[in-house]
C-alpha cells in the first residue's frame, strides 16, 4: 500500500505541480492516475521512487516514510517502465532485462537466466535476447520495458505512460499483457494515463487528476462512468459529447441477432446481441473477462 | 635530384618513426584521460562550460612553437627534454578534446539517463555504464580529430632540436633535400592514417551496438 498525505511539490521555477495530495494506492491493485498535461500525474509517480522530492508532506510505503529510505536502493525495489522504453541503446536485450538483478549483485549468469524467463512472462521470444534495442519494434521494445520493471521482482511497479508511442493495435495488445501478467504476479501497479479508455480498461482504481495534482474523482472505472463527479469529469469521459450515452440503432441493417449501437452522436461504436429482441445483460466486474493467454505478436513487429 | 637517400636512409627514417609515434600517443591518451572528466563537468556546468572554453580558444591560439618554448621554462625542464612537447601537445590535445567530450555527453539521451537513475543507478555507476559509452562515438571521433592534428604537431618538436621525423623537414630544409621532406611528408602521413585506424578499430571494437555495418543489423520479420 502507497499512501500520499498532504504532498505538495514546487520546483525551483515556481511552478506548483502537486498542490496538497492525499490518496491510498492499495496493494495489489492497478491504479491509473489519468489526466491531460500538466496535472501533475507524472510528478506523483515520479515522487513514489524518489525521482522527485516532496517539498511537504509524506509518502509512505507499508506504513514506512520513504524520505527515510536512500534513494537508490528504494528505486532498485521499484520496478519502472516508461514511454519509449528508456532501454539502454548500447546493451543487448538480455542485459537490459537483468540490469537491477545485476546492480543488486546478481551474478551474471543468475541475472541472465531469470532475464530469459522473463522474456517468456512478457511473450517476447528468446531468440531475441542477443539484438539491441534498436533492433526491435515500438511493441517489443516495450514489452522489455516491462520485462526489466519485473525483473528484481518488485512488489510495486511504476508506469509512466508507457504505451502512448505504440499504434493502437499494439497498444491493445500491451494492455491485454499487462492485465494477464498483473492476473498472474499481482503487483501493486501505479499507471500513468492520459488516455481515459486506457484508464478504464486497465484499473481497478482510476484517479481523475486535474491541474496540480487536485483529485477530481477516484473510484473503478465503472462509478465514474455512470457518475461524473464534476463537468470537467464528464467533458474528460467524453460525456458531455454523448461519447459515453449510447442507443440502438433503429435503422441499421444488421446480422442474426446483432444490433447496432450508436453513441449520443450518432456514430457507431459497436455491436450488441439481442436474441429474440431482448439485450444481452452480463455481470458488469471486469476481472471475469477471458484474458487470452501468450497472445500472438504479429501486429508487433 | 638523390631519391636514393630515402634507400640508404630507411633505417634512421624508422628509428624517428618510431620517436615520432611514441610523442604523438602520449598527448593523446593522457589529453583523453584529463578531457573526458572536464567535458562531462562542461556538459553539466554552464559556468564551467563558459571557463574551459575560453581557456581552450586561448591555448588553441598560442603558437605551438612559443608553447614548446614555454612550457620548459614554466615546469623548469631543459630546452631539449621531449616532455616539453608531451606537455604542449597534451594542452593542445585538451584544447580540442573539451568541447568534444562535453558536445558528446550533452548529446547522451535524458530519456534514457534519466530512465538509468529510475531504475537506481548510482551516479558513479551510471557515468560508467551510461554516459561514457554513449557518449563513446562522438568522443572517438574527437579523438580521430587530436589524433591527426597531434601527429602533424610533433613535426613542430624537430625545431627545437626534439628528433622525430619533423627533423626530416629542418634537415631537408639545410641541404636542399628534396627527396627527403617528401619522404618526411609521407611518414607522417602513414602514421596518421596507422593512428586512425587503430582508434576506428578501437571504437568497433568497444562500442558493438554502433556498428553501422548492414548484415550485422539483425530486422524485425514482420508479418504479412
Amino acid at each position: 500500500m502507497i499512501e500520499f498525505r498532504s504532498v505538495s511539490k514546487t520546483f525551483a521555477d515556481g511552478t506548483r505541480a502537486v498542490d496538497d495530495f492525499t490518496l491510498t494506492i492499495p496493494a495489489r491493485k492497478i491504479t491509473v492516475l489519468v489526466g491531460s498535461s500538466g496535472s501533475g500525474k507524472t510528478t506523483v509517480l515520479r515522487m513514489i521512487n524518489r525521482m522527485v522530492d516532496p517539498t511537504s508532506g509524506h509518502i509512505l510505503i507499508d506504513g514506512n516514510d520513504i524520505a527515510e529510505i536512500e534513494p537508490v536502493p528504494l528505486r532498485r525495489s521499484i520496478g519502472y517502465v516508461m514511454q519509449n522504453s528508456g532501454l539502454l541503446p548500447h546493451r543487448r536485450v538480455v542485459d537490459n532485462i537483468a540490469t537491477v538483478p545485476r546492480l543488486t549483485g546478481a551474478s551474471k549468469a543468475e541475472a541472465h537466466a531469470r532475464a530469459l524467463e522473463l522474456m517468456d512472462v512478457v511473450g517476447l521470444d528468446r531468440s531475441l535476447a542477443e539484438r539491441y534495442p534498436s533492433q526491435l519494434s515500438g511493441g517489443q521494445q516495450q514489452r522489455v520495458g516491462v520485462a526489466r520493471g519485473l525483473a528484481a521482482d518488485p512488489n510495486i511497479l511504476l508506469m509512466d505512460e508507457p504505451f502512448s508511442a505504440v499504434d493502437p493495435i499494439v497498444r491493445d495488445e500491451l494492455q491485454q499483457e499487462v492485465l494477464r501478467i498483473q492476473a498472474e504476479l499481482a503487483k501493486t501497479i501505479v499507471f500513468v494515463s492520459h488516455d481515459i479508455d486506457e484508464a478504464f480498461r486497465l484499473g481497478d482504481q482510476v484517479v481523475v487528476l486535474e491541474r496540480g495534482g487536485q483529485i477530481v474523482q477516484q473510484g473503478e472505472p465503472s462509478e465514474i462512468l455512470a457518475n461524473p463527479a464534476t463537468d470537467f469529469v464528464a467533458s474528460f469521459i467524453g460525456a458531455d459529447r454523448g461519447k459515453r450515452r449510447l442507443t440502438v440503432s433503429a435503422s441499421a441493417a444488421t446480422r442474426g441477432d446483432d444490433r447496432l449501437v450508436i453513441d449520443a452522436g450518432g456514430y457507431p461504436v459497436g455491436v450488441i446481441a439481442a436474441p429474440d429482441g431482448l439485450l444481452a445483460v452480463a455481470d458488469a466486474t471486469p476481472k471475469t473477462r477471458s484474458i487470452s493467454n501468450k497472445s500472438d505478436q504479429a501486429g508487433d513487429a | 635530384m638523390d631519391w636514393g637517400w630515402i634507400g640508404r636512409n630507411l633505417d634512421q627514417m624508422w628509428s624517428q618513426a618510431l620517436e615520432h609515434a611514441a610523442l604523438s600517443t602520449l598527448p593523446i591518451v593522457i589529453g583523453f584521460l584529463i578531457s573526458v572528466p572536464l567535458g562531462y563537468w562542461a556538459s553539466r556546468s554552464t559556468a564551467a562550460r563558459s571557463i574551459l572554453f575560453v581557456l581552450g580558444n586561448i591555448v588553441y591560439t598560442i603558437p605551438a612553437i612559443a608553447l614548446i618554448v614555454f612550457v620548459p621554462v614554466t615546469l623548469g625542464l631543459a630546452v631539449l627534454d621531449p616532455r616539453n612537447l608531451v606537455v604542449a601537445l597534451t594542452l593542445y590535445a585538451i584544447a580540442l578534446m573539451v568541447r568534444a567530450a562535453s558536445d558528446a555527453f550533452a548529446a547522451v539521451p535524458h530519456d534514457v539517463t534519466g530512465s538509468a537513475t529510475a531504475v537506481g543507478f548510482s551516479g558513479i555507476q551510471r557515468f560508467f555504464a551510461v554516459d561514457l559509452p554513449l557518449a563513446g562515438p562522438v568522443l572517438l571521433a574527437g579523438v580521430r580529430v587530436v589524433s591527426v592534428s597531434t601527429v602533424s604537431l610533433v613535426s613542430v618538436g624537430a625545431l627545437t632540436g626534439i628528433d622525430n621525423l619533423g627533423m626530416l623537414f629542418t634537415d631537408a630544409f639545410r641541404n636542399d633535400n628534396f627527396p627527403e621532406a617528401v619522404a618526411g611528408i609521407v611518414a607522417v602521413l602513414i602514421i596518421a592514417a596507422v593512428f586512425d585506424i587503430v582508434l576506428s578499430l578501437i571504437g568497433r571494437l568497444l562500442m558493438p551496438w554502433n556498428r553501422r555495418s548492414p548484415s550485422r543489423v539483425l530486422r524485425p520479420t514482420v508479418a504479412i
